[in-house]
C-alpha cells in the first residue's frame, strides 16, 4: 500500500499544504474510460492540465505525494514561460510573487569579467526572466486547477504499472493509501520527472551526454544586500577550478550552486559541515562572512543533456524532464518543459475533439524532439565552459578565464545561453509554399510570435486564447467578400479560429473592420515592424494556439486568399498530404 | 609567414622558448593556449588557423 507522508515538509519560507486523499469512482469497480490521464503534478503535468482544460478537454491528474514539490528546485522562468503561464492563467501570481531580474555576471580573480544584459523590449509585458521557488509556481497551479471542474486532481496516487491494450487505451495501475485500483484512459501524460517511472517501465532509453561534473545546489536564508542578477563565480580561491553559482530568490533566500571536486561522493558532500563550511567560503569571498544564515534544502545532481528520440510511445507521451534531461544552466529544465506542454496541449485536444488530425501528436513529438536537441547542443556549449569535460576543455576554459582579465574578445564566451522558444522552421504543419527570401523582414513559419505592445497595461497576447488566430493587416473597413465566405465555412467546422484585424497607425478612429472577431489598432507602428508589414496591402499571418506561426502571407510573398487560407489551415491541422518531410 | 626571415624565424624561436621557461612547467600548456587564442583572434582566418593546427598536429 502506499503511503506518502501526511507530514508537511519542513521549509523555512513555504507553507505547505498537505492535500487529503480522496477515494476516486474506480475504487468501487471498473469506471468509465477517461480521454487523458496525466502522471506527475509537477509544474509540467499541472500546467498541461490547465491548458488541455481551456479546449473542453477534462483530465485525471494522478500525483504520489500528498503536497507539492520539496525544495525550491526550478527557481528561474523566462519570458516565453510568462506568457505561457499567462494562457493558463497563473502568470499573474507569479508576476506578484516572483523577483525579475536580467542581468547575468561572471567573476574571475574577484574582477567582473563579463556582464551579460538580457534585453527587454517594450513590446513585452513579461521581462527575460523571473525567480521564484518551484513550489510557488505549483501551488499557483493547484489553487487554479481546484477553481477548474474538468480537472480531478488526485493526490497520493502512485503509479505501480501501465499496460498498452490493442484497442486505442491504456491501462495504469495505481496504489494508494487505500489500495490498488485501475484506470482506463485513451491517452496517457508522463510529466514524472527526470527519474520517470513510466519511461522506465516502458523500457525506454534517452539519449545524449551525461556530464562528469557534479553540483550541490543550497538555499540558504540570508539577508544580503545584492539585486537579483545572476552571480557565477570561476575558479574561486575557495573551490579552485570549479564555479559556484548565486541566485536570489522571494523570501530572502539565496541558491547557492557549486560544483564538487571531481571524484568526491555526494554523500561526502552532502554532510551538514561540508555545507556548511563551503557555503561560509562563498559568503566571505563575496565579502559577507559572518551574515547569520540558515539552510532550508540542499542537494546534488549532475549536468546531463539527453532526450528521448520519440517522445510518443503509443498512448503514452512524453513531456518535460520525462521527456529529457537538460543541464540547468540555461534555465532549461521547467521552461523547455512548460513549451512541451503548450505545444502539446493544443494537439492533444484538437485530436480528441475532432478537429485535427491524429499525426498532430506526430509532430508534437517531432517539434519537441527537435527542440530538445537544439537545447542539448547549445547547453553542451554553456556545459562545457561550466565543467569541462576532458583535458583540452579545461585548458580552453582555464586560458579564456586569464585572457578575460585583461582581453575583450574572449569574455563573450562567457555568454550564457538561456533557453529561448525553439523555431518551428521545419515543422511538417507549416504551410509550404514559395516562401519568401530569406531577408525579408517580418517572421518565418514556424517562429514565435512576437507580443506587441498595444497601450499602457494592453498587449497582444492579453487578447489571445485558446484559439488559431488569422492575424490580418488592412486600411479597409471590411475584409474581402471570399474571404469572409471562407472563413464562415471554417467555422462550421468548430474549432476555435478567430480573424484579429490589425489596422495600420493613424485610423484609430476607424470602427471593428467587419469580419474579424477583434480589431486591433497599430497606433505606434510596432505591429508592422515586429511583423514585417508593408504599409500598403492586406497581409496576414495564421497563429497557431500556442503563439506559433505557420503561414504568412506579406506583399513581398503572395497574396492571402479563400483558397490559401483553406491550404494553410488544413495543413496546420496536420491534414495535408505529402507533408513536407523532414 | 611564410616571408619570415630566418633572422625573424629564430627570434621568434627564442621568444616561444623564453616564454615557456618563464610560464614553468606548471603553466607553460596554459601559456600556449592562451598564445594561440590570441593568434587566432589576431590572424582573423578561422580557416587557415585550422589548417596550421592541423599541420601542428603531424608527425607528433
Amino acid at each position: 500500500m502506499h503511503q506518502p507522508t501526511a507530514i508537511a515538509h519542513r521549509s523555512l519560507y513555504y507553507d505547505y499544504r498537505v492535500h487529503p486523499y480522496v477515494s476516486p469512482p474506480e475504487k468501487l469497480g471498473p469506471g468509465a474510460r477517461h480521454r487523458v490521464v496525466i502522471v506527475g503534478a509537477g509544474p509540467i503535468g499541472l500546467a498541461t492540465a490547465l491548458d488541455l482544460a481551456r479546449y473542453g478537454i477534462a483530465s485525471v491528474v494522478l500525483e504520489s505525494e500528498l503536497q507539492v514539490v520539496e525544495g525550491s528546485r526550478a527557481i528561474v522562468f523566462t519570458r516565453r514561460s510568462m506568457e505561457i503561464l499567462q494562457q493558463i492563467g497563473v502568470a499573474a501570481s507569479v508576476t506578484a510573487k516572483g523577483l525579475p531580474w536580467r542581468y547575468g555576471n561572471s567573476f574571475y580573480r574577484g574582477q567582473r569579467v563579463f556582464r551579460m544584459e538580457a534585453p527587454h523590449p517594450q513590446d513585452d509585458r513579461f521581462g527575460p526572466l523571473i525567480n521564484l521557488q518551484q513550489q510557488y509556481l505549483e501551488g499557483f497551479c493547484v489553487a487554479q486547477i481546484e477553481r477548474d471542474p474538468l480537472i480531478d486532481l488526485r493526490w497520493g496516487s502512485h503509479v505501480t504499472g501501465i499496460v498498452h491494450n490493442g484497442d486505442g487505451h491504456a491501462t495504469l495501475s495505481v496504489d494508494t493509501p487505500d489500495g490498488g485500483y485501475r484506470i482506463d484512459s485513451e491517452w496517457v501524460i508522463a510529466t514524472d520527472g527526470a527519474r520517470s517511472g513510466l519511461r522506465q517501465k516502458l523500457g525506454l532509453k534517452m539519449q545524449g551526454d551525461a556530464y562528469e561534473g557534479r553540483f550541490v545546489i543550497a538555499d540558504i536564508r540570508i539577508k544580503l544586500d545584492l539585486p537579483t542578477e545572476r552571480l557565477a563565480f570561476f575558479d574561486p580561491t575557495w573551490n579552485p577550478g570549479n564555479t559556484v553559482l548565486m541566485h536570489r530568490e522571494p523570501d530572502d533566500m539565496w541558491r547557492i550552486d557549486y560544483q564538487l571536486p571531481p571524484g568526491e561522493a555526494p554523500e561526502q558532500a552532502l554532510q551538514i559541515d561540508s555545507l556548511t563550511a563551503r557555503i561560509n567560503a562563498q559568503l566571505e569571498m563575496i565579502g559577507a562572512g559572518g551574515t547569520p544564515w540558515e539552510l532550508d534544502w540542499y542537494s546534488v545532481y549532475s549536468a546531463r543533456a539527453m532526450t528521448l528520440p520519440d517522445y510518443v510511445c503509443e498512448r503514452v507521451i512524453f513531456a518535460g524532464d520525462a521527456a529529457h534531461m537538460l543541464p540547468i544552466f540555461g534555465v532549461r529544465g521547467a521552461n523547455t518543459g512548460l513549451q512541451d506542454g503548450h505545444n502539446l496541449a493544443w494537439k492533444l485536444a484538437f485530436v480528441l475533439r475532432g478537429w485535427g488530425s491524429p499525426r498532430l501528436l506526430d509532430t508534437y513529438s517531432e517539434e519537441r524532439v527537435a527542440a530538445a536537441r537544439e537545447i542539448v547542443d547549445e547547453a553542451g556549449k554553456s556545459t562545457r565552459f561550466m565543467t569541462p569535460p576532458s583535458r583540452g576543455f579545461r585548458l580552453l576554459r582555464d586560458a579564456t578565464l586569464s585572457l578575460s582579465l585583461q582581453h575583450e574578445f574572449v569574455r563573450p564566451l562567457f555568454h550564457w545561453r538561456t533557453s529561448r522558444p525553439h523555431e518551428y522552421l521545419s515543422s511538417s504543419l507549416n504551410h509550404s509554399s514559395a516562401a519568401g527570401a530569406h531577408n525579408a523582414p517580418g517572421l518565418s513559419d514556424g517562429a514565435p510570435a512576437p507580443n506587441v505592445y498595444l497601450g499602457p497595461d494592453d498587449y497582444l497576447f492579453d487578447h489571445l486564447g485558446a484559439s488559431f488566430y488569422l492575424f490580418y493587416y488592412t486600411a479597409e473597413p471590411e475584409l474581402p467578400q471570399a474571404l469572409r465566405d471562407a472563413i464562415a465555412e471554417i467555422e462550421q467546422d468548430g474549432f476555435p479560429f478567430e480573424v484579429v484585424a490589425i489596422v495600420p497607425a493613424g485610423r484609430r478612429a476607424a470602427p471593428p473592420v467587419l469580419g474579424a472577431a477583434q480589431t486591433l489598432s497599430d497606433e505606434d507602428g510596432r505591429f508592422a515592424a515586429l511583423y514585417g508589414f508593408a504599409p500598403e496591402g492586406a497581409q496576414a499571418y495564421l497563429v497557431r494556439p500556442d503563439q506559433h506561426t505557420s503561414a504568412n502571407w506579406r506583399t513581398d510573398t503572395r497574396k492571402i486568399s479563400a483558397a490559401s487560407l483553406k491550404a494553410a489551415l488544413h495543413s496546420a491541422l496536420g491534414m495535408a498530404h505529402g507533408a513536407r518531410s523532414r | 609567414m611564410s616571408d619570415t626571415s630566418l633572422a625573424d624565424l629564430e627570434q621568434i624561436y627564442d621568444a616561444l622558448a623564453h616564454a615557456i621557461d618563464r610560464a614553468g612547467p606548471a603553466k607553460s600548456e596554459l601559456l600556449l593556449v592562451k598564445f594561440a587564442l590570441l593568434l587566432g583572434q589576431a590572424m582573423n582566418d578561422r580557416a587557415g588557423f585550422e589548417r596550421l593546427l592541423e599541420s601542428a598536429l603531424q608527425d607528433l
